[in-house]
């Protein structure tokens, strides 16, 4: 909001950038700390503190984490709930996204009796504690033949993510202006004509605030993961407890660490390759209330 | 045509070799730790051996509380798998809801009821039959001594909790942690079963724990015995809180600690570091209470399928666990013994034999009581009300064990 | 609700036949049939189901033998259910009001025209993109006192140094909120920064002209108009609050003892491994009156807000 570019470096103006700073550090220490611990050897983690840099730095605990570490009887690593992961993220996010831009469209555009009320029912779903749903969505999940299955999973986490995406999207679609849409029904364009071609368009950074929203909510969702998923179809976050909590007598905490960075890279890569439409999105959608 | 017959020859023994009855059991469990997982990897070789798949459903973490969430979970789905490990009260409560299969077949078949102890059988029965099998009997009230710390301290091995607080002084001022413990409510719960168990005499302990006296629960003995139990807490380490419990046997084993009281898959951990009986620790009843056994017996219950190959190799599991050639394997690797009284104990080391021995006398004495801190003597809701107080007065500094004694009594009569 | 939107005024068009006409009406609806039947399902019909079961006596798993209110006259006898309650208004509380100093002051001062304003917000956003599963399992780390902070505080000669917080069964309630709000309050940050943007420069110059001064102008002129995104703010972090659920397992398990148990883990626990099914569905219950309590304003302002723009 200070409007003139100010060049000179007063004061103040180094105090805020010390602030800053500082802030910087505090925020990056922690994954600092798991990224050169990760990078230790044992015998490196007892000699050395918490900041102090390997004495040589070795992919041992990464390799380990990766396919050999012992998450109960089996020692495959977390390889195989990475992939499980993926295969439950990727529809996951995009059903839910999608199914999320065309409710916000009808919800902000084509208005009808109730629609606002049917709105706030569904927000109720982005509060909902999800303990409350998990016996019966279990034995519905039964009922269905999905359950222990990525289906399964994958369907869960649209139910429950859907509110999200519809709440972004109709929170963006309302603030185009409503005359576009008129013009373009005078010109005799349909429900999905206006959506494909007047709205869909100008998505993107909603689009894309959807994606990072979602992919990082169902990448590191832990209850569903553990409660609707067994053996070979569970997650990451289940996998990575498991790791940890699989302890042989001495806790090898650069494994552990390692196993944390395999499973917060993905949502990490996404972010900082993305994060710029989060921002710009979030102007745009979920600020305006 | 000698090719011939040896390539038909072989053809017809791939057949045999293939089994057509090969099943998949899915057995679920929470035995992760190096010793157990190792003990769990037996029966997976002994069933694939057999022709049958090895599908393992281990969920670490909690002392098997996030494995029963996922169980129930799958349960009320429809989709159990072929076993569980279900101890205690619990297995009544399964078979009560119509999960459990009736394996009296196998139990015929192999005689079991000829070959197990009532008290373990009985609890393996739902309505007189049998609806789980046993793997090994646990005993919970050991002490886990460090000689070399004892020797270089300069102490005996206490027999009393008296001698236990003289001995733990001088071993503190020696710089050495003299009680290693994992700050978990079941942990806390298995030190307050050893310490309660001394105070009240196996008696009142099975008056309190199992017939809920509310007399006993809040007496004078009570008292005394959380008293006690409170003292505890200046002889473990600032750090114990949420350690695991074979982090905790680690730290007796490298010297960091004297002594841990904990059941005897604790040895599971001593002989995954090359270390023997007698030698390099020691293992001795918890203090005061060398004429008792308090018993936790783990179990797989088995759950009704609706898949024939499946069946068959699921009862093969069932059959198989009880064989004497895996329970001596299997107790051997977890530090168990086993569940038949009829197994050969010489191959054991002397931890086992000295249990297997107090196990058969206690029998006889009236000094085999179950261990509460282990889902034997109550319900699951009468046990997580008395987790809840024990571990709340253990972790606050100055609680009142009187105020606390009546707290107990009033918890296990909400739960009744 | 007298106005539909755009519907209702363009409904006089040329006719383009009957059928298509219908078919336009109805397709919004259609569209929106998806969703209505999965959170039909989904979040009321299951919520009616727990809401049932509150009122069993089911023990491990569902029965449906009626007790009336007995499990909620356990709960609010249980000790436990105490302590998770207090503890969520301590986190809820210290965990929002933390997030919103720290995320607001943040955002003022990276709006001053800050060199590498990009790179100094992503790494104050970053934390939000990790599980709270790892969150728990580093700060369980940094803050365990003997490998920790305390320890590298000793390696550094300042011995007397100590921070025992995670040990401290009075104390560790803190600690999550710490682990929290570091990753949480870039989220914050980014929301003000946001709004902050959104904010018309020639206000704030006519301000600056008229002689005020900038810490003046924001309290008076800048946050004031920031209500909408506190609002906002608050929504999205009591839902993570409520959610913190896997920060607390990873943590601390609940513990020492249950010092610092949630009602999200005291149901968990109840509902699952202690077997009172009744009990636990009582809490859940109790979790979703807290959370009405909460909704309904925010709700209310947001209809009010549509009705108004």
């Amino acid at each position: 909001m200070a409007s003139q570019i100010e060049k000179k470096l007063t004061p103040s103006r180094i105090l805020i950038y010390a602030t800053l700073l500082l802030a910087c550090v505090a925020y990056l220490i922690p994954v600092f700390i798991m990224i050169i611990t990760s990078f230790k050897t044992t015998g490196d983690i007892r000699s050395g503190n918490l900041i102090s840099f390997p004495e040589v730095w070795s992919f041992e605990a990464w390799a380990k984490a990766w396919s050999t570490a012992c998450t109960g009887v089996q020692c495959n690593g977390v390889s195989g709930f990475f992939w499980n992961s993926i295969k439950m993220a990727v529809p996951a996010v995009l059903i839910s996204t999608a199914l999320g831009a065309i409710n916000g469209y009808v919800l902000s555009k084509w208005r009808f009796r109730g629609s606002d009320i049917f709105f706030s029912l569904l927000l109720f779903g982005c509060f909902l504690p999800f303990q409350v749903i998990l016996l019966p969505m279990a034995a519905t999940l039964g009922k269905m033949g999905l359950a222990n299955t990525t289906t399964g999973l994958v369907i869960v986490h649209v139910v429950y993510g859907v509110a999200f995406t519809t709440l972004f999207f109709r929170n963006f679609y309302v603030g185009v202006p409503d005359a576009l849409i008129k013009a373009a029904r005078l010109d005799g364009a349909g429900f999905v004509t206006i959506f494909v071609r007047i709205l869909l368009p100008m998505s993107v950074p909603i689009i894309m605030v959807c994606f990072i929203w979602q992919f990082t909510q169902i990448w590191n969702d832990f209850l569903f993961g553990v409660v609707f998923a067994s053996g070979d179809s569970q997650p990451i976050t289940v996998g990575l407890n498991n790791l940890v909590n699989t302890s042989t007598g001495v806790k090898e905490y650069n494994v552990d660490m390692a196993a944390a960075m395999i499973a917060a890279l993905p949502t990490l890569v996404v972010y900082v390759l993305a994060g710029k439409y989060f921002i710009r999105g979030l102007t745009s959608g979920a600020v305006k209330g | 045509m000698k090719p011939i017959r040896h390539l038909l020859a072989a053809i017809g023994l791939s057949f045999v070799l293939s089994p057509a009855h090969a099943g998949q059991v899915e057995v679920l469990h929470w035995w992760t730790s190096g010793g157990e997982a190792k003990a769990m990897g037996v029966l997976k070789e002994m069933m694939e051996e057999q022709g049958h798949t090895w599908k393992d459903f281990a969920v670490a973490g909690g002392g098997g509380e996030a494995a029963m969430t996922v169980l129930k979970t799958r349960a009320v789905s429809g989709n159990p798998p072929a076993a569980a490990q279900i101890k205690g009260h619990d297995i009544q409560e399964w078979a009560k809801l119509g999960f459990l299969t009736n394996l009296d077949d196998v139990a015929k078949e192999e005689k079991w009821d000829q070959v197990l102890p009532p008290i373990v059988s009985d609890i393996m029965k739902y309505e007189g039959h049998y609806v789980a099998v046993p793997v090994n009997v646990h005993r919970v009230n050991w002490l886990w001594v460090n000689p070399d710390v004892f020797k270089k301290v300069g102490v005996e091995v206490p027999h009393t909790w008296d001698e236990f607080f003289e001995v733990a002084d001088k071993i503190k001022a020696a710089g050495i942690i003299p009680l290693a413990h994992g700050g978990q409510a079941w942990q806390d719960a298995t030190v307050f079963e050893a310490v309660a168990l001394a105070e009240l005499g196996p008696k009142d302990y099975t008056a309190a724990f199992v017939n809920h006296d509310m007399d006993v629960l809040s007496g004078p003995k009570m008292v005394e015995a959380l008293t006690k139990f409170h003292k505890i807490r200046d002889y473990i380490d600032p750090n114990a809180v949420g350690r695991d419990w074979n982090v905790a046997t680690k730290m007796v084993i490298n010297g960091d600690a004297a002594m841990q009281i904990m059941g005897d898959w604790a040895k599971g951990e001593f002989t995954a570091a090359d270390k023997v009986a007698g030698k390099d620790y020691l293992c001795v009843p918890a203090p005061g209470t060398e004429d008792s056994f308090t018993f936790n017996i783990d179990s797989l219950a088995m759950f009704k399928l609706n898949n024939e190959a499946n069946e068959k190799a699921q009862m093969d599991l069932a059959r198989t666990i009880l064989r004497p050639k895996f329970q001596t394997i299997f107790n051997k690797a977890k530090g168990s013994i086993p569940v038949r009284t009829d197994v050969d104990m010489a191959s054991f080391d002397d931890c086992a034999k000295a249990s297997m021995k107090a196990f058969k006398s206690t029998a006889d004495t009236g000094g085999l009581v179950p261990s509460m801190a282990h889902g034997m003597a109550t319900t699951s809701a009468i046990q997580g009300q008395i987790f809840d107080v024990i571990t709340n007065f253990f972790n606050t500094k100055d609680a009142d064990p009187e105020a606390t004694a009546k707290q107990l009594a009033s918890a296990v009569q909400s739960a009744l | 609700m007298a106005h539909s939107g755009v519907v209702s005024e363009t409904a006089s068009q040329p006719a383009r036949g009957r059928l298509t006409q219908r078919l336009q009406q109805w397709l919004p609806k259609l569209a929106l049939a998806p969703t209505a039947a999965m959170a039909l399902v989904g979040i009321y019909g299951f919520m009616f189901w727990t809401g049932v079961l509150s009122f069993t006596g089911s023990t491990f798993l569902p029965s449906y033998e009626f007790v009336g209110f007995e499990q909620y006259a356990h709960l609010f006898s249980n000790a436990r259910w105490a302590t998770a309650c207090a503890n969520l208004a301590i986190f809820g509380l210290l965990f929002i009001f933390c997030c919103l100093v720290i995320g607001c002051f943040l955002a003022i001062l990276l709006d001053q025209r800050i060199r590498n304003e990009g790179v100094i917000r992503t790494i104050y956003l970053y934390p939000l993109a990790l599980s709270m599963i790892v969150t728990g399992t580093v700060w369980q780390w940094i803050l365990n006192p003997s490998l920790g902070l305390e320890k590298l505080m000793h390696d550094w000669g300042w011995t007397s140094f100590k921070f025992d917080w995670l040990t401290n069964p009075d104390m560790v309630i803190y600690t999550i909120v710490i682990a929290a709000v570091w990753q949480a309050s870039g989220f914050v940050m980014a929301l003000f920064l946001a709004g902050l943007r959104g904010i018309d420069p020639a206000i704030i110059n006519a301000a600056r002209v008229d002689g005020a001064s900038l810490p003046r102008i924001y309290l008076r002129i800048v946050l004031p108009a920031m209500r909408p995104v506190f609002f906002s703010s608050v929504m999205v972090l009591a839902h993570i609050a409520i959610k913190s659920f896997d920060l607390v397992m990873a943590m601390t398990s609940g513990g020492p003892g249950y010092a610092s148990d949630l009602p999200a883990m005291f149901m968990y626990s109840f509902t699952f491994t202690r077997g009172q099914m009744g009990l636990g569905a009582a809490s859940s219950i109790m979790m979703l009156a807290m959370l009405l309590a909460l909704l309904v304003p925010y709700l209310y302002s947001e209809l009010r807000g549509q009705r108004n723009g």
